[in-house]
């Protein structure tokens, strides 16, 4: 059966950190599962985690008074969801909400911030590894904006 | 048939469907018995009064004895187009231009993404891959709209979906109520798509901004630029390569493509006016 460590070792967000640091990771890491509709978390609570999608898909919602959800983005497997747990306030900017059986592995905010406070190597190379995944999303978030289907 | 290029032939309107808000497709029954055509190809189709213009054929090659054309209605011929009813007659040129590379990519994987009313040139590129299916590889097409209510064919798309040799893929830009699929540009869905890099031919419609992103994501699983086909939409006039209106670079777009192996024009892409 395959660990955490193993999971966390060989995923691409990890690729390359060394053993203990990859150790330290998964003090602060547990698996999670949600049932299809749950909501993972809603704008403006606090942040107080972040995932790694092992299997299903989740959108990201913004709530519009009257029109309800809009789902502006999904993520499926393998993907890394919510850095509001970086920058203050550590409040969550969107709904996560479940349309497929979801599990994934959940990295406790509090716990994270403490270590990679305690050790600022570790900590740049967190930063660097989130910077890339949040340029990946704004990136296509500006595509996203150009309505390439119009023309 | 007419053997001057230039004067039309009348077709009769069969039926007029509404697709989406701003679609429809055109039904046409072709005075002789058949209408030859490749994948790929376009024609001009003139309404009197409104005038002409180019328009993809989007109906199945192996069933010549209808014409169809899905176009949007956006301008003055488009809109006169759409008032057509069954019985009306239309002005028909063609057919023109290059076709997509079906039987080059014989023994390939196929990957074809397009978005909004770029699936309508690749719908007969889809039907003949699919008449072949034993000789390609994996058959992988990749779909974005605007919402759900912009996609284009959902009935076809879910059957094709429903099919075990054919990977389907679509997404939306954005979402509410209960669709549950992907939401997210188009070139979100290359990473994952199920195809070998070093075997596989690339069939991309749509606006150039997203031939861009969508060419980009490709080159990174891999795939060269001489397996990346392209259809490229200009001011299309004569369709015959006389006029110029279509000019780009070196090409004639309506007589030299409309679609093009992306190594020869990629350098025309990349300069900001030609």
């Amino acid at each position: 059966m395959e660990t955490l460590k193993q999971y966390l070792q060989e995923h691409p967000f990890f690729e390359g950190l060394p053993e203990n640091d990859v150790d330290l990771l998964v003090g602060c890491a547990k698996n999670v599962r949600f049932e299809t509709g749950a909501q993972i978390f809603r704008e403006g609570e606090k942040a107080n985690q972040f995932f790694i999608l092992r299997h299903g898909r989740v959108a990201i919602d913004i709530y519009s008074p009257g029109k309800g959800n809009i789902t502006v983005e999904t993520l499926d497997a393998g993907e890394v969801f919510g850095w509001s747990w970086l920058v203050p306030p550590f409040c969550w900017n969107f709904d996560a909400r479940v349309i497929e059986l979801t599990r994934a592995v959940a990295m406790d905010a509090e716990c994270l911030r403490k270590k990679l406070k305690s050790d600022p190597r570790l900590g740049y190379e967190m930063f660097k590894r989130f910077a890339k995944v949040m340029t990946q999303r704004l990136q296509a978030q500006r595509v996203q904006l150009l309505d390439v289907y119009s023309a | 048939m007419n053997t001057d290029p230039m004067v039309p032939d009348l077709f009769r309107v069969q039926k007029v469907r509404k697709e989406t808000l701003d679609t429809f497709t055109l039904e046409l029954s072709p005075k002789q018995k058949k209408f030859r055509f490749e994948p790929g190809q376009f024609n001009m189709l003139y309404v009197s009064g409104a005038g002409e213009i180019p328009i993809s054929i989007s109906g199945n090659p192996n069933q010549p004895e209808s014409l169809i054309h899905t176009t949007r209605a956006v301008g003055s011929v488009t809109n006169a187009m759409r008032k057509l009813k069954a019985g009306d007659y239309l002005g028909v040129r063609g057919p023109f231009g290059t076709k997509w590379p079906v039987d080059k990519a014989m023994g390939d994987d196929v990957v074809i993404i397009t978005g909004g009313i770029g699936l309508a040139p690749l719908r007969p590129a889809v039907y003949d891959i699919l008449a072949k299916r034993g000789r390609y590889g994996n058959v992988v097409l990749l779909y974005g709209a605007r919402t759900p209510e912009d996609i284009l064919y959902p009935k076809e798309i879910m059957g094709w979906r429903s099919r075990f040799d054919m990977d389907v893929h679509v997404t939306v830009d954005r979402a509410a109520g209960s669709w549950h699929s992907n939401v997210g540009v188009v070139t979100k869905l290359i990473p994952k798509a199920p195809f070998d890099p070093q075997n596989t031919t690339a069939f991309i419609c749509g606006p150039e901004v997203m031939i861009r992103f969508t060419t980009q994501e490709l080159k990174k699983r891999g795939l060269s630029d001489d397996k990346i086909y392209v259809s490229m939409e200009r001011n299309m006039k004569c369709a015959i390569g006389f006029c110029g209106h279509c000019q780009l670079g070196p090409y004639f777009v309506c007589k030299d493509g409309p679609v093009f192996r992306y190594d020869e024009i990629k350098r025309l892409l990349e300069i900001r006016e030609v």
